[in-house]
């Protein structure tokens, strides 16, 4: 049956089972917004396109689906751009589709015209500019097939809007096949082998865990490799809750703000075994100095990622799931119990502490948040000291929980996420972990939250700072807070929630902050938390960057 | 150190811009690029001359393949592939150096292609020896123009491969 080209892309979304599409309308997407109108896939309208390509990524890092967002052409496309780049970094499965002017008017600076492939061209993973409508069922298969396979990443249509009113046969193909394109999953056995081996010489072993375990699913596997083997484990700030955090062998967060008692342990192993994380910066710090004793096995399906930053001993190239179950039959359990034993003293030691007095702090209402949700939340951030504070003070417990922008650090990214992940999983109770900075880069999304009833949570851990920026300030530049002061110049917060039909509520004192949480959660509406936090509250431990991961300010170590 | 690297890719626009990108966008510097189309017409050949070391070729190479268009990405050894080079020059003479230029153009196995009172287009094909050799025979005279061609090159061992990315001898 023939099709315009509007209709074919609505039976390949159907064909993919998508169930939620976000995005905003624009002249060069009507025909498609046209057939969206009798469409079984729910539209959300959200209030700017880079809200379209969090949610999206919310959805998917929530739900292990592909997310899908739509723009129109020019502005709206370059809209998706920060949150392109966002999902692009932190190996999200995305599809974006952006409306083009009519084909003939490409090259002629049209209205609303921008090269959105060329301009998305180092932020995707691959992206497609759809020149003749008989291609237009192939490529979206294609780029469904790209976004969800091997390592994971964003792809971008882009579909003139001629092409989207042309006519084909629609014939969506079964099987994809791209020659460049074949990606790794099974490790290569000799080398699983030399890694069971390698572990099971080891004395002070560590895991390292990272986004990767979380979006192959190998969190059971992850799970058995430590505990039947008593491996102390560590996870990136994308790794949190691969591994629960409540058990005894957890360390929690490494890096610069990770616990003083991961990186001592990461400086002094003997081994690291790193699953599906990449080695960034703000993981190892300065590179030379990192853990010097230890050999590194790497497993990771991005043959790039290995040997990139850290030389690796022993690589392993695959779906970390697929090479742990393998690996977890030849691993003997090697003797750790000394390893162990100094590693819960480093714990008893070093806590990850903040003062307990009367005053209002950030990491007292992370740790109420836990205790009111049972640590069952999905717990959404900004970026900056809101989302060190989450990843140090929420304890994850389950994979997909924490949902953060890691390789971009994208401000703006919590809320629109947590809009995708409430939409993704109904019956989680989603929070956006903000800061008021932040909070403000996306703060118009309180519309597309309300008017679809998401119940998300936002506690806006207000301190009237840009709060990260200014703790570097005082840190490293003489206290001279350089514009990252915004007292004075906030909204009223509970006003703004009321405004956009939202509730909203203002938290000044400690003893109001587990009432005020215990009553968001009973409130079937998104609920904004104006939490007014000590003002100059640090994030610690910190590692100044550029330094060895043990020299931190604050971590109890020297 | 200088590498020659061969990438077979889809033949489809963009994607040159895509390698490109990918090259500047981690800072390695490409120091000569020719592309074109091989023995299956929806494959093309390119022949990149990077510098780096050992881990930046590595880093090279694995950025490329995974590109979606990459089908396959090839580092020569030396002494595995021969190599060529178009040259076209354009050398002043004068009625006392025209036939100094001329010896210096046929000592090299060059060829003249068009001449004038004033100059001498040169055309050469060959290694960057030759190459070089014919750039310092000329340099003296004063070369007006140079435009080259970017090298190509091709594995003469056996083991080459084919357009598809599959070997040239099946074993």
């Amino acid at each position: 049956m023939k099709m315009t080209g509007a209709q074919i892309l609505i039976e390949c979304l159907k064909k993919e089972k998508v169930e939620v599409l976000f995005g905003y309308p624009g002249g060069q997407v009507l025909p498609i917004f046209d057939k969206l109108y009798d469409a079984p896939i729910k539209f959300i309208l959200v209030r700017h396109e880079q809200a379209a390509a969090h949610a999206a990524d919310g959805y998917a890092r929530a739900t292990g689906k592909t997310g899908v967002c739509i723009a129109t052409s020019g502005p709206g496309a370059t809209n998706l751009v920060t949150g392109i780049a966002t999902a692009y970094m932190d190996s999200i499965p995305m599809v974006a589709i952006t409306g083009q002017v009519k084909s003939f008017l490409i090259g002629n600076d049209a209205f609303q015209e921008a090269d959105i492939t060329g301009i998305t061209r180092p932020i995707t993973k691959h992206n497609y500019l759809v020149e003749d409508i008989k291609d237009l069922a192939r490529i979206m298969k294609e780029a469904f097939h790209i976004a969800s396979t091997g390592r994971p990443g964003p792809v971008l249509v882009d579909i003139p809007s001629d092409i989207q009113m042309q006519e084909a046969e629609f014939e969506y193909p079964e099987k994809v096949s791209i020659r460049g394109y074949n990606p790794t999953y099974a490790g290569h056995p000799g080398q699983i082998k030399r890694a069971a081996k390698a572990i099971s010489d080891s004395k002070k072993p560590i895991l390292y865990v990272g986004g990767g375990a979380i979006i192959s699913d190998a969190s059971k596997e992850v799970t058995d490799l430590a505990i039947n083997n008593e491996i102390p484990v560590t996870m990136t700030l994308l790794g949190l809750g691969a591994f629960p955090i409540t058990h005894e062998l957890s360390l929690g967060m490494l890096g610069m703000h990770g616990t003083a008692y991961a990186n001592h342990a990461i400086m002094d192993s003997d081994l690291i075994v790193a699953v599906g994380a990449r080695f960034d910066d703000r993981v190892t710090g300065k590179l030379d100095a990192f853990a010097p004793h230890a050999k590194v096995i790497h497993i990771d399906i991005d043959p790039a990622s290995v040997s990139k930053n850290v030389d690796v001993d022993i690589p392993i190239v695959g779906d970390a799931k697929t090479i742990l179950r393998e690996l977890n039959k030849h691993v003997k359990k090697p003797d750790t119990q000394e390893w162990v034993k100094t590693i819960a003293e480093w714990k008893k030691k070093y806590p990850l502490k903040y003062k307990e007095d009367d005053a209002l702090r950030p990491q007292y209402i992370l740790e109420q948040i836990f205790e009111a949700t049972n640590g069952n939340a999905i717990i959404c951030t900004e970026v900056g000291q809101n989302q060190m504070w989450a990843a140090q003070f929420y304890k994850f417990t389950k994979p997909r929980t924490m949902l953060s922008s890691g390789g971009l650090g994208t401000m703006g990214y919590g809320f629109p996420a947590a809009i995708g992940a409430q939409l993704g999983v109904p019956a989680a109770q989603v929070f956006d972990i903000a800061g008021d900075g932040s909070i403000q880069m996306n703060i118009q999304e309180l519309a597309t939250a309300v008017a679809n009833k998401l119940p998300v949570k936002i506690a806006i851990l207000n301190n009237c700072y840009l709060g990260m920026v200014r703790q570097w300030q005082e840190l490293f530049y003489k206290h001279r807070y350089s514009y990252t002061c915004l007292n004075g110049t906030e909204p009223d917060f509970v006003k703004l929630a009321e405004a956009y039909g939202a509730v909203g509520m203002l938290i000044t004192k400690k003893e109001d902050v587990r009432p005020a949480i215990d009553k968001a959660l009973k409130i079937n509406n998104t609920v904004i938390m104006d939490f007014r936090i000590e003002q100059e509250e640090n994030v610690f431990p910190m590692v100044p960057a550029g330094e060895a991961i043990n020299k931190m300010i604050g971590g109890g170590l020297a | 150190m200088k590498h020659t690297i061969s990438i077979l890719v889809e033949n489809k626009f963009g994607v040159l811009a895509r390698i490109s990108g990918l090259f500047s966008a981690r800072g390695f510097n490409i120091s000569s690029l020719a592309v074109g189309e091989t023995e299956d017409p929806t494959v093309s050949r390119m022949t990149i001359v990077v510098e780096g070391d050992d881990k930046t070729l590595e880093q090279i190479k694995k950025q490329s393949n995974k590109l979606i268009d990459v089908i396959k990405v090839i580092d020569y050894k030396e002494g595995d592939f021969i190599d060529r080079e178009l040259i076209l020059v354009k050398v002043s003479i004068s009625p006392k150096t025209k036939k100094e230029v001329m010896e210096a153009i046929e000592a090299v196995g060059a060829k003249i292609e068009s001449t004038s009172d004033k100059s001498l287009c040169v055309e050469a094909t060959g290694d960057r020896a030759k190459i070089k050799t014919l750039l310092e025979l000329l340099r003296p005279f004063g070369i007006l123009e140079v435009v080259r061609t970017g090298r190509i090159a091709m594995d003469t061992t056996g083991k080459g491969l084919k357009a598809d990315g599959k070997p040239e001898v099946n074993e």
